[in-house]
């Protein structure tokens, strides 16, 4: 992994008044991130500073479908009749203002809206063909995961962070020797293992705010989940993690479906394969991420990604 | 002069005063320890250290000091013995019986439910001592007396003591309804106190709901755990009035390999034996023997509150709150 | 707006646990219907024994003088007792508690010191009443406190009175009084202290015309929590106030005859009437712990009343507060 150490020089591209949308600002990370190759060739890198950093590639078999899903807050309807698909290789950025309904969106998918109290759905969501509420829903969780904005590792060490999931779900509690090779796997392909494989046992809140991050990942992931759901999951980190991170998005996706929040365009530009765009609950538009941001075909979608408003 | 005292003070003043007062605690602290060491010197400058031992019938002692006998051999095994059992008993069955009733009320109880027994914890917690004795006394006493004890089991320790019903059964089952509304106030508080954001993560991961409370926020609560535990054992240890109307009044070691017996034998705590000799203090061996018992009372206090904050510490690096 | 057709399902099916999550998930509902369950005994059997044997003319004669009291005898003494001594112990206990936790938290130099009368409060609190009664026995016999109760000729001081046993309920009270108001005053916001230090006032001005004013509600409520845990101590009573019935006074001053004398409370009353004691009459018993759980129960009320009212009087309405 070769990076060019150079930034660039901001202030030759002034941005006209009343013309095209302000560039966007490439920032370049000058040390190498250490993020393991593990057993996946890496797909591109960061050589090219800031362009979408991996290839898109064809994408699997549906995982997800959702069919004009609607959900209530009381009588406020967060989210108006949203229709998706959420397909295994394929990184579904979900963008928009505040308040546009993506988060909840993102969390009815694993029916943690369920914990607000007061919360209704309306529509079907079906995993692999079945409804998800026909299923158990601790089942549902363990194949749809789910990685918050705050890293939130469990006051407990690394390993047993990890290895939480593979515990607690199993009938009989797994030893040891069962659960260690899944969790180096799982720290692996997380890209975290060459920075913690000396220090399994030392609590987790002593890493830095990307490495609980991280480890947060590499905890949703433990249990081979088919879908990935990640709200925010940047926006309290550093550029450094960042770039780390959506590096690891786009080595992750060819095992899983990957739904990401982010409010951030530039990064829903650089790590979506798909984006879609809601506003006020409606989804405006859903299309692949050039579209989007070059060519879009309606209206608010091109204010927003101009930057009229949000 | 007057009109010195009624201008406003200056600070450094002020601050003398006020921290002459707060020292006052301090000082109040000490000079208990000195007075009740120094009365409590005789007897084990008489006896040493088999003043905690085994070895004869400790009532008949204390009655021989209490007819004026200077003699000062006391041996309070029992009691010491009758404190631990009570204590340990009712703490072990007590955290235990609060943990659960703490997470029912954080996790599982409906909400009108949770509404009334929020306010229950905190009316338990502030019945006096005296009417759980006078409950015990007046009812589960006579009711273990003569509906468990069997004549059977009367006869066959006659000779030593006598199985009337107030026993080591009566005396845990009501010190240990005492002590949990403590310990239910304290871990309830620790149980909110963590953080939403592991709750919500462990059952983001598909863990059910009993399993994330267990695993997550009972483990991160294990320090305020550990505290309600101290404060809970400090109150038992200290119960004096209730232990007294329930447990028997007997200075007897209830014996474990007795069985089934072991639980309805009597006993007399350390803290109920010094609440019944309190009237014959002018005996300077009875004297001095009630201050024992109280020394040993403060230092087992102390330790405790030393060994709740040692305990803790190690908590502190896996992120727990504390 | 659509309908919606599915109803929330909020609780997950608790077929698919494991055997031991079951298990602990009934008893965790029983151990909470279980409390339910025994507080509703308690009280309620309190409550029918005492409607059953209290008669309101107990609640104003006097004990009759007898050891035996299953024949006659109110308990106006046991209650008149109970409120000194309430009154004596929180006298004591409002202004010293008042004044450290003031020091801990506007002084507080040097800091291990504060620290040591932190844990000092802590000491006291966790120290049996028992002991902190024997204590006094021995601290209030010495010549020094002979003034505080009876003195036989030949110079032995008995040690028991209204005013030991207050002094040593003053201790009880003690760290309710100072939890509270340290609490109130570590949560009033920096900037309140501030504004008054701008305006040229000395920090012990602002203690007494800004702070203090601010957690008055907070001392009430330690002072209502700490006069519930003096009415129904028993121990100290006990030990400290010797064994009379009646009130019984002291010396000849008017007034402070009554707080050299001894006398009972109704917690020694219900004591020395139950079978433990030598009064033997249940009866009696009953109806006088049946006050004393009122009036527990409604100082317990008090306390919630001021709690809340305190939040909602907080500083928020004061003209210093940020909601103008």
């Amino acid at each position: 992994m070769i990076t060019d150490d150079r930034t660039t020089d901001v202030s030759t591209t002034t941005p006209d008044a009343a013309g095209p949308p302000p560039p966007i600002r490439k920032i370049v990370v000058d040390a190498p991130p250490t993020v393991a190759p593990a057993a996946h060739t890496p797909v591109g890198h960061a050589a090219t500073g800031g362009a979408p950093a991996h290839v898109r590639g064809e994408p699997g078999p549906e995982r997800m479908a959702l069919g004009g899903l609607s959900v209530f807050y009381g009588d406020n309807e967060a989210v108006k009749s949203v229709s998706l698909s959420i397909r295994l290789g394929e990184v579904l950025a979900l963008i928009g203002p505040s308040g546009c309904g993506k988060t909840t969106l993102l969390r009815t998918l694993n029916r943690l809206t369920e914990l607000t109290p007061g919360a209704r759905r309306d529509g079907t969501i079906l995993l692999e063909g079945t409804d998800i509420d026909a299923l158990e829903v601790t089942t549902l969780r363990r194949r749809v995961s789910m990685v918050f904005q705050q890293p939130n590792p469990f006051p407990m060490s690394i390993f047993d962070n990890v290895a939480y999931a593979l515990r607690e779900q199993a009938r009989k509690r797994p030893g040891r020797a069962v659960v260690e090779p899944l969790v180096e796997d799982a720290l692996r392909r997380a890209g975290l293992w060459d920075e913690v494989k000396d220090k399994l046992d030392a609590p987790a809140l002593r890493l830095s705010g990307g490495q609980q991050q991280r480890l947060c990942i590499a905890r949703a992931i433990a249990t081979r989940p088919e879908v990935l759901l990640m709200d925010e999951p940047c926006s309290a980190l550093d550029p450094r993690s960042t770039l780390v991170i959506e590096q690891l998005i786009g080595e992750l996706r060819q095992d899983l479906a990957i739904v990401i929040v982010t409010h951030n365009m530039q990064q829903a530009r650089r790590v979506g394969d798909k984006v879609a765009f809601m506003y006020l609950g409606d989804l405006v538009e859903c299309g692949p991420a050039e579209q989007i941001f070059d060519a879009p075909q309606a209206q608010r979608t091109r204010d927003y990604v101009r930057g009229a408003f949000g | 002069m007057l009109e010195r005292l009624r201008q406003p003070w200056p600070d450094r003043r002020a601050e003398l005063l006020l921290g002459a007062l707060a020292c006052a605690v301090l000082l109040i602290i000490v000079l208990m320890v000195v007075f009740v060491a120094r009365e409590a010197w005789p007897t084990f400058r008489h006896n040493g250290l088999s003043w905690l031992g085994p070895g004869g019938n400790v009532d008949s002692q204390i009655g021989t000091m209490v007819n004026g006998g200077r003699d000062f051999h006391l041996r309070a095994w029992p009691l010491v013995w009758g404190t631990v059992l009570t204590t340990g008993l009712a703490v072990a069955f007590g955290l235990a019986f609060a943990l659960l009733a703490s997470i029912f009320i954080v996790e599982f109880a409906p909400d009108r439910l949770r509404a009334i027994i929020v306010p229950v914890v905190r009316l338990l917690a502030a019945v006096p001592s005296v009417i759980f004795g006078l409950i015990g006394i007046l009812v589960l006493v006579p009711f273990v007396g003569n509906h468990i004890v069997t004549a059977g089991q009367k006869k066959s320790v006659e000779f030593v003591v006598q199985l009337s019903g107030a026993s080591l059964l009566v005396a845990t089952v009501i010190l240990t309804v005492m002590i949990v509304p403590i310990m239910i106030a304290i871990i309830v508080d620790a149980l909110y106190a963590v953080p939403r954001t592991w709750k919500e993560g462990a059952v983001a991961l598909g863990v059910n709901r009993w399993r994330a409370m267990w695993t997550v926020s009972v483990r991160a609560a294990r320090p305020a755990i550990i505290a309600a535990a101290v404060l809970a054992t400090a109150r038992a240890l200290g119960e004096a009035i209730m232990l007294s109307m329930v447990s028997g009044s007997v200075g007897f070691a209830p014996n474990p390999f007795d069985g089934p017996l072991f639980l309805l034998e009597p006993l007399r705590p350390l803290a109920a034996t010094i609440v019944e000799d309190a009237e014959s203090l002018q005996a300077p061996a009875v004297r001095s023997s009630v201050y024992a018992f109280a020394l040993l009372l403060l230092f087992s206090s102390l330790f405790l509150s030393l060994a709740g904050f040692l305990a803790k510490q190690p908590m502190k690096k896996y992120g727990a709150r504390i | 707006m659509a309908v919606a057709t599915r109803p929330p399902k909020r609780h997950e099916s608790i077929a698919t646990w494991r055997w031991g999550d079951r298990i602990a998930f009934a008893l965790c509902w029983a151990a909470g219907i279980g409390l339910c369950l025994i507080a509703a005994l308690i009280v309620g059997y309190m409550a029918i024994r005492g409607i059953q044997y209290l008669k309101p003319s107990l609640l104003w004669s006097h004990p009759s003088g007898e050891v035996d009291q299953s024949n006659s005898g109110g308990f106006l003494d046991p209650i008149l007792g109970t409120v000194l001594l309430t009154i004596i112990g929180i006298g004591i206990a409002t202004p010293i508690a008042v004044a450290t936790a003031v020091w801990v938290v506007e002084y507080g130099r040097p800091s291990w010191l504060a620290r040591a009368v932190e844990s000092g409060i802590e000491v006291v609190a966790g120290t049996p009443d028992i002991v902190l009664a024997i204590f006094g026995l021995a601290l209030f016999q010495q010549g020094l406190f002979g003034w505080m109760s009876f003195t036989a000729e030949g110079g032995a001081v008995f040690g028991r009175s209204f005013l030991t046993a207050g002094a040593m309920m003053s201790l009880i009270a003690l760290p309710m009084v100072y939890g509270n108001t340290r609490e109130g005053l570590q949560a009033i916001p920096r900037h309140v202290r501030e504004a008054s230090y701008g305006l040229g006032k000395t920090r012990i001005a602002t203690i007494r015309r800004v702070l203090l004013p601010a957690v008055k509600p907070n001392i009430s409520t330690g002072a209502a929590l700490g006069m519930g845990r003096i009415a129904g101590d028993t121990a100290i009573v006990v030990v400290l106030l010797g064994a009379t019935l009646r009130l019984e006074s002291e010396g000849s001053v008017p007034g402070a005859n009554v707080l050299k004398g001894t006398g009972s409370t109704l917690t020694s009353y219900v004591y020395n009437n139950s079978p433990a004691g030598e009064g033997n009459a249940a009866e009696k018993a009953y109806a006088a712990a049946f006050v004393l759980l009122l009036v527990v129960v409604a100082l317990n009320f008090a306390v919630d009343l001021l709690a809340r009212r305190g939040a909602q009087t907080g500083l928020e309405g004061t003209r210093l507060g940020a909601g103008r």
